[in-house]
C-alpha cells in the first residue's frame, strides 16, 4: 500500500517545493555550508539577522568543513563554516578551479576534555593527553587514577574538530608526525554521542566543543607541558589565550566578500554578531 | 485501430522502463568503478584489502581495508544469527499456527517494523541498549558490535519473516492435507514437510536479510564505536564499511586518494550485496521452477 502511494506522494511534494521556490524566488539565499560544530551557530545569526533584514534570506546547512569547502569549491556556497583551517591541498585544488579563499575569524571556540565527574583525575599535561589518545598510556593508573582500563573517544574524521585535536594535540602541535589515534579510540558521529558516552562511563575520556559542556562532565584542566599552569577551559580562559586547546572559527569566502555576503559578515563581525556568539557558548573574537 | 496504438505505446513504455532500470544499476557500478579505478591502481590491491590500518587523513595515508570488511561481515554475521531463528519462527506462527485475526495484526505489525527510521533505531540503540550491554557484559564502553547485530535483527526481521511466510504459504495444500491425513502431528507436519518444502525460500530471506543488514548505515554509525581494529569478539567496537563512508566522505577532498578510496568501499558493498542478491534470486527462482 505504501509502496503504491509513494510515487504519487513524491510527486505531488516535488511540485509543492516547485512551487514554494518559485513563489520565493525574489531575492537569492545566501548559501552558508560547513562545519557541525558552527551549524546551530550560525543558525542563530540567521535568524537575528532576518530579524533586520527580513527580505534577505539565508540558509545554513551543516555536514562538516570538509563539506563547507567543497561547496565553495563548486560554487554551491556563497560561505564555508569551517572549524579549522583549510588544507594547503584544498587551496591548491581551489585555486585550479579559478575560486580564491578568502578568511575571516568569525569566533573562538575552546575544546574541552571531559571525563565523568566521578573521575578523580582532573587535570593533565598535553603530552599525557596525546599519550592516551595515541595508545600509549592505556590504564587510568599510569595518571594517578584508579585501576580501570582507559576508553578514548574521539569524533569521526568528517569533523573538522578531530582534525584540530589531531594535529595540536595527538601529534603534538605537529611535532610528532609518527603519531596517531590508536586503532582502538572509538569514533562517534557527534558531539552529543560523547557527551552520553562519557557522562555514563566511569573510564572514559572524550573531547567536545566547549559549547557542548555541561553539568554530568568534568572538564579536565590541562597544562601546556610539564611545569606549567594547569587550566580549566571558560570563555575567559580562550580569550585571554592560556587555555591551550583552542581554535578559531572560521568563514571563507570566493575573493573577498560584496554586496549581500558582505552585509551579512559585517552583522556577524558587529558587536550585535558578536553577543550570539556569546549567546550559543562560543567565544567572542573581541 | 487506435486502441491497438495505445497498447503498442504502453507496452513500450513499460518495455523502457524496465531496461531503464537495469541501465541505472549498470551506471551506478561504472560511476563507482571511475572513480575508485585510479585508487585500486595506485595503492597495491592485495595490499589494500588485506591491509590492518585505516589511516587515511595520515601521512603517508594507509588504506587498509580488512578491519572494514571484517566489521560488516561481524556486524552482519551477528544480525543474522538472531534474526533468523525468530523470523523462522515467527513466520511459522504466523503461517501455520495463529488463528486469522491474530495473523493479519502479527503481519501488520511485522511490516511495521519495516516503516522505523534506522537513525531511530540508532536513539534507542544509544540510550537503551548500549548501557545494557555495557553493564551486563561488564565492558569499558557498550558501543560494540552486538549492540549493532542486535539492532539490525530488528531491521532484518521484516524482509526474512515476510519471505519465509510467503514461502510456507505457497508450499501447495495437498502437501499439508497429505501428511495430516498420514498421521503426522501439526509440528511434524511442519518440521518434515513444511520447512523442507519451502527451503530455498527460506535461504531467500536469510540471504536478503543479509542484504538488507550489510547496507545499512545510520544505526551502526551511530552504535558500533567505528574503531577500525581486527575485532576478535563480538564485545569489541566494529567499523563497517558503511558507517566508514558516511562518517568520512563530509571531509575528504573531492578527487583526492582518500575520495577515491571511499568510493572503492562503494564499490566492494556493491560487489557483496550484488551477489548476495543474486544467490537469493537463485533460490526464489528454483522454488518457482
Amino acid at each position: 500500500m505504501i509502496k503504491k502511494l509513494s510515487i504519487p506522494i513524491l510527486i505531488l511534494v516535488c511540485s509543492i517545493l516547485l512551487v514554494i521556490t518559485g513563489c520565493s524566488a525574489g531575492r537569492r539565499a545566501i548559501q552558508v555550508k560547513g562545519s557541525d560544530t558552527m551549524v546551530n551557530l550560525a543558525q542563530a545569526w540567521t535568524e537575528e539577522y532576518m530579524k533586520i533584514n527580513p527580505d534577505q534570506p539565508v540558509a545554513v546547512t551543516g555536514g562538516g568543513s570538509g563539506t563547507g569547502i567543497a561547496s565553495l569549491i563548486n560554487r554551491s556556497a556563497d560561505i564555508a563554516l569551517c572549524s579549522r583551517e583549510m588544507k594547503k591541498k584544498e587551496i591548491k585544488i581551489a585555486e585550479e578551479r579559478g575560486v580564491h579563499p578568502f578568511e575571516i575569524q568569525v569566533a573562538n571556540d575552546g575544546i574541552a576534555v571531559v571525563v565523568s565527574p566521578k573521575n578523580p583525575v582532573d587535570q593533565l599535561t598535553l603530552k599525557q593527553l596525546s599519550d592516551i589518545f595515541a595508545g600509549k598510556i592505556k590504564n587510568w593508573n599510569q595518571l594517578g587514577g584508579p585501576d580501570r582500563k582507559i576508553v578514548a573517544l574521539s569524533r569521526d574524521r568528517n569533523s573538522g574538530t578531530h582534525v584540530f585535536f589531531l594535529e595540536h594535540v595527538v601529534k603534538l602541535q605537529k611535532k610528532d608526525q609518527s603519531r596517531e589515534f590508536a586503532s582502538d579510540v572509538l569514533m562517534l558521529p557527534s558531539n552529543q554521542a560523547i557527551v552520553e558516552e562519557v557522562a555514563g562511563s566511569l573510564g572514559a575520556i572524550g573531547y567536545i566543543g566547549l559549547g557542548y559542556m555541561e553539568k554530568r562532565l568534568k572538564a579536565v584542566a590541562v597544562a601546556k607541558e610539564q611545569g606549567s599552569d594547569h587550566v580549566i577551559p571558560s570563555n575567559r580562559t580562550v580569550l585571554n589565550g592560556t587555555y591551550p586547546i583552542s581554535r578559531s572559527m572560521l568563514f571563507y569566502t570566493n575573493g573577498e566578500p560584496e554586496d549581500n555576503v558582505k552585509a551579512f559578515i559585517d552583522f556577524v563581525l558587529s558587536p550585535a554578531g558578536q553577543k550570539v556568539v556569546l549567546s550559543m557558548d562560543f567565544v567572542p573574537i573581541k | 485501430m487506435k486502441n491497438k496504438i495505445i497498447e503498442e505505446i504502453i507496452e513500450r513504455l513499460i518495455y523502457l522502463s524496465g531496461i531503464i532500470a537495469i541501465l541505472f544499476v549498470v551506471l551506478i557500478f561504472i560511476f563507482l568503478l571511475k572513480e575508485s579505478i585510479t585508487f585500486f591502481f595506485e595503492t597495491n590491491f592485495i595490499q589494500t584489502l588485506f591491509g590492518i590500518d585505516w589511516y587515511p587523513i595520515s601521512e603517508p595515508p594507509k588504506f587498509g581495508l580488512l578491519p572494514l570488511i571484517m566489521g560488516s561481515i561481524l556486524v552482519t554475521l551477528g544480525a543474522i544469527v538472531i534474526a533468523v531463528p525468530f523470523g523462522l519462527a515467527a513466520a511459522i506462527f504466523i503461517s501455520e499456527v495463529a488463528p486469522k485475526w491474530l495473523r493479519d495484526i502479527l503481519k501488520t505489525g511485522i511490516e511495521l517494523l519495516a516503516a522505523i527510521p534506522s537513525i531511530v533505531l540508532g536513539f534507542i540503540g544509544i540510550v537503551v541498549l548500549a548501557p545494557i550491554i555495557k553493564t551486563a557484559f561488564d565492558l569499558p564502553s557498550g558501543l560494540t558490535a552486538l549492540a549493532g547485530s542486535i539492532m539490525l535483527a530488528f531491521m532484518a526481521m521484516p524482509t526474512i519473516v515476510s519471505i519465509i511466510e510467503d514461502a510456507l504459504s505457497s508450499v501447495p495444500k495437498s502437501y499439508k492435507e497429505g501428511a495430516l491425513a498420514l498421521g503426522a502431528t501439526e509440528l511434524q507436519t511442519i518440521r518434515r514437510v513444511m520447512l523442507p518444502a519451502a527451503f530455498s525460500g527460506i535461504i531467500a530471506a536469510v540471504m536478503l536479510g543479509i542484504g538488507r543488514v550489510i547496507g545499512e548505515t545510520m544505526a551502526v554509525l551511530m552504535i558500533t564505536g567505528n574503531a577500525a581494529i581486527m575485532p576478535n569478539s563480538i564485545l569489541q567496537p566494529v567499523r563497517t564499511l558503511t558507517a566508514t563512508i558516511a562518517a568520512e566522505m563530509g571531509e575528504v577532498i573531492q578527487g583526492s586518494l582518500h575520495y577515491q578510496a571511499l568510493f572503492g568501499i562503494g564499490l566492494i558493498l556493491f560487489v557483496i550485496t550484488f551477489f548476495i542478491n543474486l544467490v537469493a534470486d537463485m533460490f526464489l527462482h528454483r522454488r518457482k521452477a
